[in-house]
């Protein structure tokens, strides 16, 4: 009987991994480790900014990474365009209308696998009212109970309408703007 | 105060490259210093991104014709003060030049640490980025902010009191000081008057 001991071994391999291969799945929203960036051209100078405040629900298993879902919701009101005079310029009518769309909201329709650590999220995303298709690549890494996912797109503001009327000329504030992510989930403990 | 028509001598009169520099510098001093005063208080908008824009592209110029003015000076002896000029006049004039030299570099540069203070770079005529000497602290570009306005106020005095002694020593004294930096003021046999 000496395959016996051997058996229960590998029976007890199978029942502690067996969880962590398959069903693990990152879905916690690290707030405090992820950022939401953005660089805006002002007379060709990149002048940084940030939103602060997002919820993110994510459910993203590396096993299975097309059946990922993301969904991301954004307090405008938690900008930093850089300046105060530029807070309060942006929450106006002209840029985002804070007041009547106080969320911007990026819902994920299909993640596309593009081998390595490498994603292709497409989604619908809603700024001000409008919700247009957006596409981004996305970098995945892994690093014990915590998933990175890094992405940077270009947007362009007169898409949505942000910045009308005296704002609409490019040459002083220019219509595409570099975005910048990072979103840290954990897995939860307990499902 | 005696009249002592100074001897025309071959260093009675600055180089051209030196009176060129002092009335482009002078003329750019007083544009951005306008500028800068009008466009501090409008409210945003494109027209003032644009006012800041150049502002800071006309003052980074200002700072390069400074250096090479100041590298100019150092090779060319400006030419002597009147003989007859008391002592007392002449550490003023030279105090006051001085003071001048100092603030041409000093204004520029605290606009360009208040720029990066305050997180805008300074991008030259919308093409060069000038490196950011601080990182963004909005307390910091508050406080440069202030010292940037004292500075210019400070140069805006001296530059009175340098244009208030060339006045005076060419209507009052009738001496060939203004005339150094203003040849046309020159009659042709080399008298001033």
């Amino acid at each position: 009987m000496k395959s016996w001991p051997h058996r229960l071994v590998l029976c007890c391999a199978f029942a502690t991994l067996a969880p962590a291969a398959h069903a693990i799945e990152f879905n916690q929203l690290q707030l405090n480790k992820s950022s939401l960036s953005f660089v805006s051209k002002q007379m060709n100078v990149p002048v940084e900014g940030q939103f602060k405040s997002f919820r993110s629900k994510l459910a993203y298993d590396p096993a299975k990474p097309a059946a990922a879902k993301a969904e991301l919701e954004i307090d405008m009101a938690s900008i930093d365009a850089g300046s105060k005079e530029a807070n309060d310029e942006v929450a106006g009518k002209a840029w985002f209308n804070t007041k009547a769309f106080p969320v911007a909201k990026f819902v994920a329709t299909s993640v596309k696998p593009l081998g390595g650590n490498r994603l292709e999220v497409a989604g619908k995303m809603s700024i001000k009212g409008k919700t247009l298709d957006l596409t981004t690549p996305v970098t995945v890494t892994q690093q014990g109970n915590a998933a990175t996912f890094d992405g940077s797109l270009v947007l362009k503001r007169a898409d949505y309408g942000i910045g009308d009327g005296i704002w609409a000329d490019f040459g002083t504030v220019a219509n595409e703007v570099q975005i910048k992510f990072r979103l840290v989930a954990t897995a939860a403990a307990a499902k | 105060m005696t009249s002592h028509p100074a001897a025309p001598s071959p260093n009675s009169s600055y180089t051209f490259t030196a009176i060129g520099l002092h009335w482009l510098i002078a003329l750019a001093i007083i544009g951005s210093f306008a500028l800068g005063f009008y466009m501090a208080d409008l409210p945003i908008s494109p027209q003032k991104l644009r006012f800041y824009s150049w502002h800071k592209w006309a003052g980074v110029t200002i700072f390069l014709c400074v250096v090479l003015r100041l590298g100019w000076r150092l090779r060319h002896r400006p030419p002597e003060l009147p003989t007859g000029m008391p002592a007392w006049q002449r550490s003023v004039a030279s105090a006051t030049h001085v003071l001048l030299y100092l603030l041409m570099v000093a204004v520029p540069l605290s606009g360009w640490l208040m720029s990066s203070a305050k997180g805008f770079q300074t991008v030259w005529f919308g093409v060069l980025p000038l490196p950011d000497l601080l990182t963004k602290n909005a307390e910091l570009g508050d406080l440069l902010q202030a010292l940037h306005r004292l500075l210019n106020y400070s140069m805006a005095a001296i530059v009175f009191a340098h244009l208030g002694a060339a006045l005076k020593h060419h209507f009052i004294d009738r001496d060939d000081v203004l005339a150094r930096m203003l040849p046309f003021l020159r009659t042709p046999s080399g008298d001033t008057q």
